[in-house]
């Protein structure tokens, strides 16, 4: 039987500040729109299923896996990607710290990282508890087993980690004295 | 994945009539659809429909909208403070990022992880009923204990749910016709038994507009979750429960289990069966007893049978130590 879908949808995105209008199938993921159609290759694809964080972008300031997400259910939306954190001569903290504690090996993971390490602190600076808090009803200190867990999301199969624990408590320490 | 139609709900009464598969966070839903294990024709996208808040109950109680993402649910200072089992389950959910869109109506929705449904190469009595269950026999180490059939053996996923069940939570919806009902968590779920594609008592098209918790439970609420790893991965095992100590011995107990069950699993018989009890090893061996008594397992899985008592009887310990 023929499926008479219409396969092409217009819409608009708000990716890093930047309204794009885009005529693209209605399946492609936020991730794909910025990939394939916007050259916004920063976010990688890892698994394509909301299991490596590779993806992890900020919708209205909260991080997100955006393969696992339709484009076109984002119209109106802030999306932040990895360019929109910093860029070559203007790096983020964050993205300073993975630097300076070697954060990575191969890097493909990192801009994910990166993004999800952006929002989480952004969680912890609204109060959200964990999994690894002591009491829920307190909010929590940003300690190695709160970003450990915290960070659970994103793999990195280099197995940075150590580094990568390093690199956050770092660069929420200097986002503290900047703020 | 297969092409698909796309609308956006407008409103609560439209959403029902606009015959769709409803999408809102979308994590399981656009997972299984890569797969083709899902291939809705059309998705109603339910995203902006106002169910975002959180709010007071005339009795004392919440009502949770459907769109609360789990993450906002398990940061509510309310949820916290008073129903502290339910943000304790949302947080050992998944990871911060499939929590920021994940909704609660959608986490009470989603499928099994049984790796059968999720590859269409292989037979599944839940993706294509009478193709059979690649799992009994097969590899099983993540499926039911409790409440099994000859047709399905599938867990439900949820951790959320397992908390909601103890608390007893009451489903709010919207059918096509324009109507609501309120459905209790204890009467949502369905066994698998002949059918096991249908999980749920949900009409076609009825929609999950809030889910409504009662006035709070006083007690030492816990959720116990025994897993591969100490983060982001499903419960072999995991248990809810809200304990009631009064004069040194257990005045109330409420207690739910996933991992074990086509849905989160609640049996009243062993709550009844502790109260007026001491907190003795003793006395939640024998709970166990009775939550145990029909437990069959599939092989790969026996573990879960000791592992579900290990896991009681830690729990029942923890929250009534010094009472």
């Amino acid at each position: 039987m023929k499926r008479n879908r219409r396969a092409k949808r217009s819409m608009k995105l708000k990716i890093n500040g930047v309204e794009h209008e885009l005529d693209i199938d209605m399946r492609t993921s936020l991730l794909d729109a910025c990939r394939d159609h916007l050259g916004l290759t920063g976010s990688k694809k890892g698994c394509d299923h909301g299991q490596c964080g590779a993806c992890t972008m900020l919708v209205n300031g909260r991080r997100i896996n955006s393969c696992l997400t339709l484009a076109v259910m984002h119209e109106g939306d802030e999306i932040t990607t990895i360019e929109g954190i910093g860029e070559p001569g203007n790096l983020h903290p964050m993205q300073e710290a993975f630097l300076h504690h070697d954060g990575f090996q191969c890097g493909y993971c990192t801009p994910g990282q990166i993004v999800s390490a952006v929002g989480m602190l952004g969680e912890v600076a609204d109060g959200w508890p964990s999994h690894a808090s002591a009491d829920v009803k307190a909010g929590a200190a940003l300690s190695g087993d709160e970003i450990r867990e915290r960070m659970s999301g994103n793999l990195c199969r280099c197995s940075a980690y150590p580094n990568i624990v390093d690199a956050i408590e770092t660069a929420s320490a200097k986002m503290k004295e900047n703020a | 994945m297969r092409p698909f139609d796309y609308a956006r709900a407008g409103n609560v009464a439209e959403a029902g009539q606009m015959a769709g598969r409803f999408i809102a966070g979308g994590t399981n839903l656009l997972d299984l659809m890569k797969l083709e294990v899902e291939t809705p024709d059309k998705l109603v996208d339910i995203t902006r429909l106002p169910l975002r808040g959180i709010e007071e109950t005339d009795d004392g109680g919440l009502r949770i909208g459907a769109l609360v993402s789990n993450a906002d649910l398990a940061a509510d200072p309310r949820i916290r403070r008073d129903y502290e089992v339910l943000s304790r389950a949302l947080l050992a959910g998944a990871s911060g990022q499939l929590r920021n869109k994940a909704t609660t109506g959608g986490n009470l929705l989603q499928r099994t992880r049984c790796s059968y449904f999720y590859e269409p190469s292989q037979p599944c009595n839940k993706r294509e009923p009478g193709s059979g269950c690649g799992a009994i026999g097969g590899f099983n180490r993540i499926h039911a204990v409790l409440g099994t059939s000859d047709k399905c053996i599938a867990t439900h996923p949820s951790d959320m749910a397992v908390a909601m069940r103890a608390l007893d939570a009451v489903v709010e919806t919207q059918k096509v016709d324009g109507s609501t009902r309120a459905i209790a968590l204890g009467e949502f779920y369905r066994l698998p038994g002949d059918t096991p594609e249908i999980e749920n008592v949900l009409e076609q098209g009825e929609l999950i507009t809030a889910v409504r918790l009662p006035k709070p439970f006083a007690g030492q609420h816990r959720y116990r979750k025994v897993r591969d790893r100490a983060s982001y991965a499903f419960a072999l095992v995991s248990v809810a429960a809200v304990v009631r100590m009064d004069g040194g011995k257990i005045a109330e107990a409420r207690l739910a289990f996933g991992g074990l069950a086509h849905m989160p699993w609640r049996d009243e018989t062993v709550e009844k069966a502790l109260i007026g009890q001491e907190p003795a090893m003793a006395n939640f061996d024998k709970a166990a007893d009775i939550l145990l008594a029909e437990a069959k397992g599939q092989g790969e899985n026996d573990f879960k049978i000791p592992l579900a008592r290990r896991t009681l009887k830690a729990v029942l310990a923890d929250a009534t130590k010094g009472a």
